[in-house]
C-alpha cells in the first residue's frame, strides 16, 4: 500500500474516532434552548418536558429579584411577553445579573411550575451597550442638557 | 481635533475605496504608476485612520459626553489608563481600533514589499484596502463611534467595572492584533492565487506574517483566560464560550499552517491544503468577529445585539464565495510536487499534525454553531455544553500533545529503525519514568496519567534536541557549553523557538490536567471563626475570617472580607475578597456591585477566595477553591510568547553573508529546493 493510501486510511481513522465521540457526546449533553413560550407549548403538549434538563432564555421580570441575604441563592421571574416562570438558583449569581438582563437558565422545570436552575449565565444588556438615556429622568444629569449639542471641540 | 477625527474617517473611506480600486487595475491592466497610486492610497488611508483614532480619544480624554459612545462608556472619574483602554470597550469604538489596527498593518506590508513581489503587490494593497473599506463602511454608515446625542449629560455612565482590569485593557489589543494580522497572509493568498503564482514565493512573504498572528492571538487568549480567572469569579479560565471558541479557531487553523507551511518548503507538497489553511484563518477570524458582534449565538461576552453584525455576515459571504471561486478555478496550479514517502518520515507526522488541529478546530466550530445549525434542520434551538467539548477535544488534545514530542524526532522522508531507536529511547523513557512515577504517588484519574506521561516524552524530546545540537557545535567549534547553547538557537531561531514553543505547550496541558484535581467548598463565616479543609496536595489549610468592612476607594464603595490563611499551622498570608459598588462623579451608583476574587497565588496551586454575599454586620458567605496548578497556566502563555518572538526575531543577515551562506536569497532558495524535492541541511 502507498504511504498516502496508508495517511489517509488512518487520517480517517482519526477523524472517525472523533466524528464518533462528537456524534456520542451530543447525545449526552445536548439540551434545548428554549423561549418560555416554547417551553409552556412543549410541557402542555408533552408532560415528560418537567424534570428534564433544559435551557431557558428570557429576559427577568423587573422588580422580581429576591436575593437571598447570603448571596448564595437567588430567586425571580423570567418572561418572554407571551409566558413567564418562577426560576430558583441556588449559587452565585454572576455580577452581571439584574433586574431587565437578558439570562441564560439551564436547569429544570418542576411540576410545580418552577424553575430550578443549576447555572445562571446573565447577559447585560447594558453591558457593552450603555446607553446613556437612563440619565435624562434621573435629577442632576440634565444640567447642561439645556444648551444645543456643539459640533466639534 | 474631534471635528477633524471625524471627518477624517470619510476621508479615510474614500481613500481606503481609490486605493482598493486603482490597486486592482493597476494590477490587471499592468499599470505601474496606478499600482504606485494604489500604494500611496493605503499609506493615507492609514494617516486618515489614525487621525480619526486621535479624534475620538481626544474626545474622551477631553470627557465630551456629547458623543454617544463618550458617555456610554466614560464617566469623569474613570482612571486614565482606562480612558485610553475606553477606545476598545464599545462596539463602535473597537470597531474603529481595528481598522486602525488593520489600516497599520496595510501601510508596513505595502512598505516592506515595496521593492520586494512585484507582480503580487497590487492584488495584495487591493485585498487589503478592500478590507480596511469594508470596515471602514460599517464604522460611518454602521456603528459611527461619533455619533452624538441632543442632549449632554453632565457625566458619563461609565465602564463596566468587569472591563476596568488591567488584564481587560491589554487583552483585546492582542486578539485584535492577531485577528487583523490573519488579513494579510490572506490578501497574499489571494494574490497568488489571482496571478497564479502559486510557487513558494508568496508563503516566505507570509511565514512572518502568520507569525505575527499567532504571537498576538497566543498572547490574547492567554490573557483573556487570565481575566476570566480573576474577574468572573466562577473558579476557571475557560468555560468553551462561543467568544472564547472564536478565538480559538484562527489560532488552530494558523498553527496548523505554521506547521504545513515546512512541509511545502522543503518538499513541495501540501500547496492546496496551505492556501486553504491560509483563507480558513482570516475567515474564521471574521467569523469570529461575526458571532461575538451579532449576537446571533448566546454568549456572556458577546455585544448587544446589532446590525453590525449583518455587515459582517455580508462580508464572510462575499470572501467565502470569492476565494472558493479562486481556488476552485487554480486547482491545476498547485499541484504536488512530492508524494508522500513512508508513514514513519516526519511529512507524516506534521501531516497528524494538521489533521488533528484541524480536527479540533471543526469540532469546536461545530458545537459552537451547533445551536444555530439545529435550529435551521430541526427547527429547535439545541446546545452543547462543555461536556462535549471536553469529550471531543481531550483525546485529541493529547494526541497533538504526542505529536509534539515525536515530529522533531523522526526524518524528513522515510525514517530508518536506527534513527527511531537513537532518537526515541531516552524521551520515552522519561514520559514513561514520569507517569510510573505519579502512579506510584497514588495519582490514578485516567487522562492526567497519560498528560503526565505525554508530557515527560515531550519534554524528553525537547531537552535531547538542545542537548545533541549543542554537543555538535561543542565538537565542531570548541565552544563552551553556554555559547554553544546561545549560538545553537541564535543560528537557528526558527527550528529552537520552535521548541520553545514546544515547551510553552507542555506547560500548558500539564497545567490543565492539574483541573481534574480542583477543590471547591462553600463556607459561612462570622468574624473570627475558622475554617479548616485539606488541599489536592495533602495539605492542612486553615483559614480564618478577619470579618467584614467597609470603605470607599477611588470610583467605588468596597465591602471586604479578609482571611488570614495557614498552612500545615504556618502563616501563609491575607486573602482579600471584595464586593465593589461603583459609582460615578454624582455618588449614584453605576452597574451591579462587582466581585473582586481574593486569590493566593503559588506554583502548587491558588487558593480562590470569591464573597458571595454578606448577611447582617459581620457574617461572610464564601467560596473557597484549591485549584492545581493555574500559574502554570500563565507561564505558559509567557514561555510560548519567548519561543514566538525568538522564531519571529529576524535573522542577521549581514552575518549570513560574511560567513558566505546568503548566496542565494531565501525565497529562491526555498522555491530551487520545493523544485528538485530534495532535503536542504536543518543549519539555515
Amino acid at each position: 500500500m502507498k504511504a498516502r493510501t496508508k495517511f489517509l486510511v488512518s487520517g480517517l481513522l482519526i477523524l472517525g474516532a472523533a466524528g464518533y465521540l462528537m456524534a456520542s457526546s451530543i447525545g449526552q449533553t445536548a439540551t434545548y434552548y428554549l423561549t418560555p413560550q416554547e417551553l409552556a407549548a412543549k410541557v402542555t403538549a408533552d408532560p415528560s418536558f418537567y424534570e428534564t434538563g433544559l435551557k431557558v432564555g428570557a429576559r427577568v421580570v423587573p422588580g422580581s429579584i429576591v436575593r437571598d441575604p447570603g448571596g448564595k441563592q437567588v430567586s425571580f421571574r423570567v418572561t418572554d411577553g407571551a409566558s413567564t416562570y418562577p426560576v430558583v438558583y441556588r449559587g452565585i449569581a454572576p455580577d452581571t445579573f439584574t433586574d431587565g438582563v437578558d439570562v441564560v437558565v439551564e436547569g429544570r422545570l418542576g411540576r410545580d411550575g418552577t424553575f430550578r436552575a443549576t447555572t445562571l449565565l446573565a447577559k447585560c444588556a447594558s453591558r457593552y451597550e450603555n446607553a446613556p438615556e437612563k440619565y435624562r429622568e434621573t435629577p442632576g444629569y440634565q444640567q447642561r442638557a439645556a444648551a444645543p449639542a456643539p459640533r466639534g471641540a | 481635533m474631534i471635528l477633524v477625527g471625524e471627518l477624517a474617517l470619510w476621508v479615510a473611506f474614500l481613500m481606503a475605496a481609490w486605493s482598493a480600486t486603482v490597486s486592482f487595475a493597476g494590477g490587471a491592466l499592468r499599470r505601474s504608476d496606478l499600482v504606485a497610486s494604489g500604494e500611496r492610497g493605503a499609506y493615507a488611508t492609514f494617516a486618515f485612520v489614525v487621525l480619526a483614532a486621535l479624534g475620538l480619544w481626544t474626545a474622551i480624554f477631553t470627557h465630551d459626553f456629547s458623543l454617544k459612545y463618550v458617555a456610554s462608556f466614560t464617566s469623569a472619574n474613570l482612571p486614565k489608563p482606562y480612558l485610553l483602554a475606553a477606545l476598545w470597550a464599545g462596539q463602535a469604538g473597537s470597531l474603529l481600533f481595528w481598522c486602525l489596527i488593520l489600516a497599520g498593518f496595510m501601510a508596513i506590508a505595502v512598505f516592506t514589499n515595496r521593492s520586494a513581489n512585484r507582480e503580487l503587490m497590487p492584488y495584495v494593497t487591493g485585498t487589503l484596502a478592500a478590507t480596511t473599506l469594508f470596515f471602514l463602511a460599517t464604522l460611518c454608515l454602521g456603528a459611527n463611534p461619533y455619533e452624538r446625542l441632543d442632549w449632554i449629560p453632565a457625566d458619563g455612565r461609565g465602564m463596566n467595572p468587569q472591563l476596568q482590569n488591567p488584564g481587560m485593557a491589554i487583552h483585546p489589543p492582542n486578539l485584535y492584533l492577531g485577528y487583523v494580522a490573519t488579513t494579510v497572509p490572506f490578501a497574499f493568498a489571494i494574490a497568488a492565487l489571482i496571478t497564479r503564482k502559486l510557487d513558494a514565493g508568496w508563503l516566505a512573504a507570509v511565514r512572518r506574517w502568520s507569525l505575527v498572528s499567532w504571537f498576538f492571538l497566543t498572547i490574547g487568549i492567554v490573557l483573556g483566560m487570565w481575566w476570566a480567572y480573576v474577574e468572573l469569579g466562577w473558579g476557571g479560565y475557560w468555560a468553551w464560550d462561543p467568544v472564547e471558541n472564536a478565538s480559538l479557531l484562527p489560532w488552530l487553523t494558523g498553527t496548523a499552517f505554521l506547521h504545513s507551511i515546512m512541509i511545502q518548503e522543503k518538499r513541495g507538497m501540501l500547496r492546496k491544503w496551505n492556501v486553504t489553511l491560509v483563507v480558513s484563518t482570516f475567515l474564521l477570524s471574521i467569523l469570529g468577529t461575526f458571532i461575538t458582534r451579532s449576537g446571533i449565538i448566546e454568549s456572556v461576552h458577546s455585544f448587544a445585539q446589532s446590525p453590525v453584525g449583518n455587515w459582517f455576515l455580508g462580508f464572510l459571504v462575499l470572501a467565502f464565495a470569492v476565494t472558493a471561486y479562486l481556488v476552485a478555478t487554480r486547482l491545476k496550479d498547485m499541484e504536488s510536487k512530492a508524494e508522500l514517502e513512508s508513514m514513519v518520515s516526519r511529512e507524516a507526522a506534521f501531516l497528524y499534525n494538521n489533521l488533528v488541529l484541524v480536527g479540533i478546530a471543526f469540532s469546536v466550530l461545530w458545537g459552537t454553531l451547533f445551536p444555530i445549525l439545529s435550529e435551521a434542520v430541526r427547527g429547535e434551538k439545541i446546545t452543547v455544553g462543555p461536556p462535549f467539548f471536553n469529550t471531543v477535544n481531550i483525546p485529541l488534545g493529547l494526541f497533538l500533545l504526542l505529536l509534539t514530542g515525536v515530529g522533531p524526532l523522526i526524518a524528513w522522508r522515510r525514517a530508518s529503525v536506527s534513527n527511531l531507536r537513537r532518537q526515541f529511547t531516552a524521551p520515552v523513557a522519561l514520559g514513561l519514568f514520569s507517569g510510573a512515577a505519579l502512579f506510584a504517588l497514588g495519582m490514578r484519574d485516567f487522562y492526567a496519567l497519560v498528560a503526565y506521561t505525554l508530557a515527560g516524552f515531550v519534554v524528553g524530546t525537547i531537552l535531547q534536541e538542545f542537548y545533541k545540537g549543542a554537543g555538535a557545535r561543542m565538537r565542531l567549534h570548541g565552544e563552551n557549553a553556554a555559547i554553544a547553547l546561545v549560538r545553537l538557537v541564535g543560528r537557528n531561531r526558527r527550528r529552537y523557538g520552535g521548541y520553545v514553543v514546544h515547551f510553552g505547550i507542555v506547560v500548558i496541558f500539564a497545567a490543565f490536567a492539574g483541573l481534574a484535581f480542583k477543590k471547591e467548598h462553600d463556607v459561612t463565616l462570622r468574624a473570627g471563626e475558622a475554617f479548616e479543609a485539606t488541599d489536592p496536595w495533602g495539605h492542612r489549610w486553615r483559614f480564618v475570617s478577619q470579618g467584614v468592612s467597609r470603605y470607599d476607594q477611588l470610583n467605588r464603595q468596597v465591602t471586604a472580607v479578609g482571611l488570614e490563611s495557614f498552612r500545615d499551622g504556618k502563616t501563609a498570608g491575607m486573602i482579600k475578597s471584595e464586593k465593589r459598588q461603583h459609582v460615578d462623579t454624582q455618588g449614584n451608583p453605576t452597574f451591579e456591585p462587582s466581585t473582586e476574587v481574593g486569590i493566593l497565588e503559588s506554583a502548587k496551586q491558588d487558593v480562590y477566595v470569591v464573597l458571595a454575599g454578606v448577611t447582617g454586620e459581620d457574617t461572610a458567605e464564601l467560596r473557597v477553591t484549591f485549584n492545581p496548578l493555574v500559574w502554570w497556566v500563565w507561564y505558559g502563555g509567557m514561555i510560548m510568547a519567548v519561543g514566538g518572538l525568538i522564531v519571529m526575531w529576524p535573522q542577521a543577515e549581514r552575518r549570513r553573508a560574511q560567513s558566505g551562506y546568503v548566496a542565494v536569497l531565501e525565497p529562491q532558495g526555498e522555491l530551487a529546493v520545493a523544485g528538485r524535492g530534495a532535503v536542504p541541511a536543518e543549519v539555515r
